[in-house]
């Protein structure tokens, strides 16, 4: 309820004030680089993926500070896979799930702030038997653990 | 006959209010060694465009392409999928510390523009 002019005149304020801030995006504050680009996802190649993400980047290979699990080694179905990523490096801002032999590799980017551990789990379509793919970004460098799924009902078209 | 058909109007529209005020949402959390864990499962067809129907054409893609949570008003975690997330994707994350009363926002953007958001406060 409005009552007088000056309670008006507060609510215009704090009106206003809700306005900007919604305007100049406070509490939708984008995380670095976060926003959703066709030309990742469209992508039909592994390798091409991977150069398109991380432009020649060097990716460190199977690094044991990254732990896969939920993962099946043989999934009944493709249309829904488990996995959970945990890792223990630390400043991890990104984590990508790919799956190689998918029409489009790329799964899933998360971009991570520091109030999150680096601990996610999801579940994957998978068209067929292929090799799941998970690479952290922390402290700029790059590091990749693979492995493989045995799918015996794929999940990309009947 | 007429009464029936009445009632059974009314019953439709009453389930569709039902429908259109449930979330396509679900939170769940639990607090972890002061940590506090974020479940959530989301009602989504996921269509990556490459199935077909039962006429057999192509079924338009329309999956979630952005889902974010908030932490009392602070964008925590961001994820950017494709279609090749599964149906009624279902996510965990792990949030750092977290109190009871907290307030949890998770909102998720299709490729149709669609979105939902939710509101759960950590207990």
């Amino acid at each position: 309820m409005i009552k007088s002019r000056r309670d008006f005149l507060n609510k215009l304020l704090s009106f206003g004030a809700y306005s900007l801030a919604v305007s100049t995006g406070i509490f939708h504050s984008p995380i670095a680089g976060a926003q959703w680009l066709k030309a990742r996802f469209s992508l039909s190649n592994y390798d091409e993926t991977i150069s398109h993400l991380f432009n020649g980047e060097k990716l460190i290979d199977n690094h044991n500070k990254i732990k896969i699990s939920r993962l099946p080694y043989i999934a009944e179905n493709g249309a829904a896979v488990p996995i959970k990523i945990q890792s223990h490096f630390k400043n991890i801002t990104k984590i990508y799930i790919l799956v190689e032999k998918n029409p489009h590799p790329l799964s899933a980017e998360f971009f991570i702030s520091p109030s999150v551990e680096a601990e996610v789990s999801a579940r994957l379509k998978m068209a067929k038997t292929s090799k799941v793919i998970v690479i952290v970004e922390a402290d700029g460098k790059f590091y990749r653990r693979a492995r493989k799924v045995k799918v015996a009902i794929g999940g990309c078209g009947g | 006959m007429v009464s029936f058909t009445v009632e059974q109007e009314k019953l439709k529209s009453l389930l569709a209010a039902v429908e259109a005020s449930m979330s396509s949402i679900k939170i769940r959390t639990k607090q972890l060694e002061g940590n506090t864990q974020i479940r959530t499962l989301i009602t989504h067809p996921m269509e990556n465009g490459r199935n077909r129907d039962k006429q057999n054409n192509f079924i338009p893609a329309h999956h979630i392409k952005e889902l974010w949570v908030m932490h009392n008003n602070t964008k925590v975690i961001s994820c950017n999928m494709a279609g090749s997330i599964s149906k009624n994707p279902y996510f965990d994350f792990l949030l750092k510390g977290g109190e009871i009363g907290d307030k949890i926002i998770i909102s998720w953007i299709d490729n149709l523009d669609n979105s939902d958001t939710k509101e759960h406060t950590i207990k």
